[in-house]
């Protein structure tokens, strides 16, 4: 793979959801072994933005173009998103009765392995494999046999996500909100979970509101997203500035 | 540019929506029709034809009196035109020459007919361990596995069969479980029934094969009344199963059938239905109205009946297997999976009746509805006076799909004894576009997505079936839900 090539590019990108325009213009370039950071106040169109990569059905693209390694995704179901190496860690984790988390593992592993027409793993492979990757976010073996995300609490549901995220290996992986909602040790957790996935092939963008993320995983760069556009991008001391000063400094 | 992304979506999603279905095709062949419309003289003709002794003819008039008094009942939640009962055709069968004595002898369209639904009927090809009753529109056609079945004394044939050659058994208890005058649909059933199944387990025998009986609509015009009746003796086991479809058009074609079931002490039977009548088209045009009457006796001490049903076709389904518990210490089992698309319409439940001592009972329902389709749950349990110690649990579960389907649960419970105990859980939930997009964004096909979800939900019935059923039943009900969400 040329390096040269984005991971992902963005270009001019409007997306609507019920005729409500919430991307504008929106335009991005992320390279491989990056980790970006979005922050924004409420509504600005973070979520929006990462469920438009994914190709969430409720949003409609008006314009622009998503290139992922080169390529234009807009087309693609969420499905063949994934395939590609596309991931998305949920703010809000879906709650799923009578599906065991072990089963939507295993199927979500085996539809890679699928597309990438390698053969299918049998459950017993599988969990040799889950085991391993458990480690990862500290987390016991007994959440595999529960149904995903049924009674689990916020900090379990988020650390979950981060396991999909160490088991799929994705190319480029969306963590939208993951450290709201967590206490001191479980933001410690992800937070290292995410660092040793992150490898210089792969690349995170990180969706936040806090700065205390970004303290345990260091971002290259971090845009501060408004009215569905990027209005400023910096480095790292940005969060620093966002977090004395507050948004309503870059509307000046 | 714009809405291109939802364009590919909509395209897939029809696609998968309009899975034709693989049963709706019909056999050309030579016919035995008597007139339509229904009287007396009907009656006497269909009687006529079977070579019927004179109770049964007593039986089918006393019934059409009846019916002739009984309106149908309103209570349901289904909506449909009135049916005009003097435009359906009571007896259709294939034309036969002579008189069948074994399988070479019956026409090769109909054996075609079986072999295209994965029925096989021929020696070579015959389901292993499962003996077959094959009925097509009013009578049954084959049975297979005979001689087996008859060294351990097991009776299966067809009912006509079993009127003429054992009227003894079949005047002790037909209509014993359900009375003539039971419910409109029955008594109907009761005047005009044209075949069925008979099975009789006799005493201490564990029947060594699974039973099964294959129900085929073919005509358009006529209905379909056909009765069944298993009896088994002190000690005995018995695995039922029953399988239909019919072909595919556009007018509603009428099914209404009985079913009874007798459990004699230490008996033990247990019915597993797979329906999948044709249910119309995706404008709610055509399909089968399935009014049926099913209801089991446990008469014996420690007896059980276990009822276990995928329903998954039939415009209209009006469905209520039931359990009497006379005998103590018996036990009545239902197990469904009520699946209802486009414009099905379900009302279908248990009825759990306890009237001897230290009987226990147990109602697991699934209910799962897309599109404009309705389902309702409707049961019954009732404790009598006597029935001192009874249990019942009861768990009625539905699963919404899409924005215009519809659930409806209708528990009743009657107790009129203070020993008893009752336990009723009911949920209902929905699987929504986030949940979809949650499985398919970690890289999950669409397909394998609702048969995960589905079949999480159903796991509890599933498990109940017999083996050669329950994968069957998976995939059937994967096959009716693609594309139903989008």
């Amino acid at each position: 793979m040329n390096s040269n090539i984005p991971i992902l590019k963005i270009t001019d990108l409007n997306a609507s959801i019920n005729d409500t325009e919430i991307l504008k213009d929106l335009n991005l370039e992320i390279h491989q072994g990056q980790i970006h950071a979005i922050m924004g106040p409420n509504g600005s169109g973070k979520s929006t933005f990462s469920k438009v990569v994914a190709g969430h059905p409720s949003y409609e693209v008006n314009g622009g173009d998503i290139l992922f390694q080169g390529t234009s995704i807009i087309d693609l179901e969420p499905d063949e998103r994934a395939h590609l190496g596309i991931f998305l860690a949920f703010q809000y984790p879906i709650e799923v009765p009578g599906v065991s988390n072990e089963d939507f593992l295993r199927f979500a592993y085996n539809a890679k392995l699928q597309s990438q027409n390698k053969e299918e793993i049998d459950p017993i492979g599988f969990l040799m494999i889950i085991n391993e990757k458990l480690k990862i976010v500290e987390m016991n073996p007994s959440f595999l046999s529960r149904n995903v995300n049924e009674g689990f609490s916020g900090g379990e549901k988020k650390r979950n996500e981060i396991l999909q995220m160490a088991l799929l290996d994705a190319k480029l992986s969306i963590l939208d909100e993951t450290d709201s909602g967590l206490d001191i040790d479980a933001l410690r957790i992800i937070s290292n979970g995410i660092n040793k996935i992150m490898t210089k092939d792969k690349a995170i963008i990180l969706i936040t509101h806090y700065k205390r993320l970004l303290d345990y995983v260091k971002p290259d760069f971090i845009h501060v997203m408004q009215n569905g556009k990027i209005i400023k991008t910096g480095d790292a001391n940005l969060a620093d500035e966002l977090e004395t000063k507050g948004y309503e400094w870059l509307q000046n | 540019m714009k809405n291109q992304s939802n364009k590919t979506r909509n395209t897939n999603l029809t696609k998968l929506i309009n899975q034709p279905y693989k049963y709706g095709f019909s056999t050309a062949i030579e016919k035995d029709i008597i007139k339509k419309g229904l009287d007396e003289s009907i009656i006497h003709i269909i009687s006529e034809k079977k070579k019927e002794p004179p109770f049964m003819l007593e039986f089918r008039l006393k019934a059409y009196k009846k019916w002739k008094h009984m309106t149908y009942p309103k209570w349901a939640e289904l909506k449909f035109p009135k049916i005009n009962y003097q435009d359906i055709i009571y007896y259709s069968s294939p034309k036969y020459k002579k008189k069948l004595n074994n399988l070479d002898e019956v026409d090769p369209e109909l054996l075609k007919t079986f072999e295209k639904l994965g029925i096989s009927l021929t020696e070579q090809k015959k389901l292993t361990n499962v003996a077959v009753d094959a009925v097509f529109d009013s009578v049954s056609i084959a049975t297979t596995f005979r001689e087996e079945l008859a060294e351990v004394g097991v009776i299966f044939c067809s009912i006509s069969e079993a009127i003429q050659k054992y009227p003894n058994l079949i005047e002790k208890y037909l209509g014993s479980v359900v009375p003539i005058g039971d419910n409109f649909f029955s008594a109907l059933n009761s005047a005009v029934f044209s075949d069925g199944s008979f099975c009789y387990i006799p005493k201490g025998v564990k029947c060594p094969l699974e039973l099964s009986t294959y129900f085929r609509i073919n005509d358009q015009k006529s209905g379909q009344f056909e009765r069944t009746l298993i009896i088994a003796e002190d000690d005995s086991t018995v695995s039922y199963l029953e399988g239909c479809t019919a072909p595919q058009y556009d007018d509603n074609q009428l099914h209404a059938a009985v079913v009874e079931l007798v459990a004699l002490n230490n008996a033990n039977i247990k019915y597993s239905t797979v329906q999948n009548w044709y249910t119309g088209d995706e404008n709610g045009k055509g399909g089968i109205y399935n009014f049926v009457t099913k209801r089991g006796l446990c008469l014996g001490e420690n007896s059980k009946i276990s009822w276990t049903q995928v329903e998954t076709g039939s415009a209209i389904t009006w469905k209520y297997p039931s359990c009497i518990l006379t005998g103590s210490k018996s036990k009545g089992e239902f197990y469904s999976v009520a699946l209802t698309n486009n414009y099905q319409q379900a009302d279908t439940g248990s009825k759990m009746i306890h009237i001897g001592q230290n009987t226990s009972s147990q109602i697991i329902s699934k209910g799962i509805s897309a599109g404009n389709s309705k389902n309702s749950y409707r049961g019954l349990v009732n404790i009598g006076s006597k029935a001192f110690g009874a249990r019942n649990y009861s768990q009625c579960d539905s699963l919404l799909i899409g924005r215009c389907s519809n659930a409806n649960t209708f528990p009743i419970i009657n107790i009129q004894n203070s020993t008893a105990k009752i336990e009723h859980e009911a949920s209902t939930s929905r699987i929504g576009e986030e949940q979809i997009f949650y499985f398919l964004q970690r890289g999950i096909s669409l397909e394998n997505t609702i048969s995960l979800i589905i079949n999480g939900f159903c796991q509890d019935v599933f498990t109940e079936l017999p083996l050669e059923f329950a994968s069957e039943a998976e995939r059937l009900l994967s096959l009716k839900l693609e594309g139903t969400v989008g």
